[in-house]
């Protein structure tokens, strides 16, 4: 076995997580997504949806980390096999609330959105650290947003060691990097009715920034 | 003195709190039709399936520039980097368990969208159902690893193959919102 170690080392490429601490602009802010979750519901006829923010909280870190009300949280759905979003199911944090909309399909796609509120479909109140989950269900969609323990799991600290030379291979067991650590999540399990009648779904997360 | 500074800055902040409190209690009830949504929203960061950007984009610039790109642009643009770096992890590269060559594997890879089926059971990769979804307990990393290292078998350099954390540190829940309680 092989690796091109050197080669990954100059280019500068370094494993982080799922997608924690990704990027210069995001990292360590509201806008940085860590990960995103799509499966079938309890009830089989829905589809839930959580996307993570935030990762690598500490217990102390989360008590005061916060959604930030400039910086939207957007589910894309693609029903159409384009990688285009025909959905868009959106989340932004006003006051002690988070507020969603849609699923509606957006007046224009890409990196630029706005907000239709006349496709408000429910609110529910935030969560707080080391309170009970505070859940609501509005036309037929239940609705989530507050801290939870980081549902990823993957030894970093040891592909990093891969990585960078000082090792070849993961140990058995590994070592979680991500245990004991928290999100900031939005999770929304919506009827499958409600996206079209697609067999398969493209999905994927974003969060944007008010201008 | 020293006590009384401390009792006037604790009952002023009692009634800070009150106060808020009660404006937060004259809004109740009429939140979405006071509450300002307008504005254009501008995207910062994006993210699909687990770990392309990480693994798949070098650090600093290019991987902003990763977050700022949309699904349907991102295909033709990175399928040669995927390959490129693909190829920097796994020189002895030939096809995956999937029997995706190199282009192929990164085809998929380089337009990063999650796949989800809207009937029967959604999973990352549960040995017979293949990116119909991801589900919380789906041991991802283990599968891309596999795909990545593991030969046209799977069965390639096992040291890499598995990170041997195959499972969350805390339980999910059976219903919403399915994700443990914080630490």
């Amino acid at each position: 076995m092989v690796l091109g170690l050197s080669l990954i080392a100059i280019s500068g490429l370094i494993l982080v997580a799922a997608d924690h601490v990704d990027a210069p602009s995001v990292t360590g802010n509201a806008a940085d997504i860590t990960d995103m979750y799509t499966f079938q519901g309890q009830e089989t006829n829905n589809l839930v949806f959580a996307v993570n923010t935030q990762g690598l909280l500490s217990p102390n870190a989360t008590a005061a980390a916060a959604f930030n009300e400039n910086v939207m949280i957007e589910i894309n759905i693609d029903n159409t096999g384009d990688n285009v979003e025909d959905l868009v199911i959106q989340a932004i944090k006003k006051g002690d609330k988070m507020y969603f909309f849609g699923p509606y399909a957006p007046s224009a796609t890409g990196t630029s959105s706005t907000i239709k509120t006349s496709a408000a479909s429910g609110s529910v109140a935030i969560s707080k650290y080391g309170a009970a989950a505070v859940t609501s269900t509005e036309n037929g969609m239940k609705f989530f947003a507050g801290p939870r323990d980081d549902p990823f799991f993957f030894d970093l600290g040891q592909f990093q060691a891969i990585l960078g030379g000082t090792a070849t291979g993961f140990n058995n067991p590994g070592v979680d990097t991500f245990a004991g650590s928290n999100v900031l999540s939005v999770v929304v399990e919506v009827p499958k009715a409600m996206l079209g009648t697609a067999a398969s779904l493209n999905v994927w997360a974003e969060t944007k920034k008010k201008q | 003195m020293k006590t009384n500074k401390f009792k006037i800055i604790t009952l002023a902040l009692v009634c800070a709190v009150a106060t808020v409190s009660c404006n937060d209690d004259d809004n109740n009830g009429d939140a979405m039709a006071s509450t300002d949504f307008s504005g254009t929203f501008v995207q910062q960061d994006q993210m699909a399936r687990p770990a392309i950007n990480t693994v798949f984009i070098a650090s600093g610039q290019p991987k902003d520039d990763f977050n700022a790109a949309i699904p349907s642009a991102m295909g033709a643009k990175y399928q040669p980097i995927f390959e490129s770096r693909l190829m920097a992890l796994n020189p002895g590269y030939t096809t995956n368990a999937l029997g995706l060559t190199a282009a192929q594997f990164t085809g998929v890879l380089a337009t990063d969208v999650l796949n989800v089926k809207t009937s029967g059971k959604t999973t990352f990769f549960d040995g017979t159902n293949v990116l119909t979804g991801r589900a919380l307990a789906d041991d991802v990393i283990d599968v891309e690893l596999i795909l990545i290292f593991g030969g046209p078998t799977g069965g390639s350099n096992t040291g890499l193959t598995s990170d041997h954390v195959d499972a969350n540190d805390k339980a999910f829940t059976t219903s919403f919102p399915y994700l443990a309680a914080a630490w």
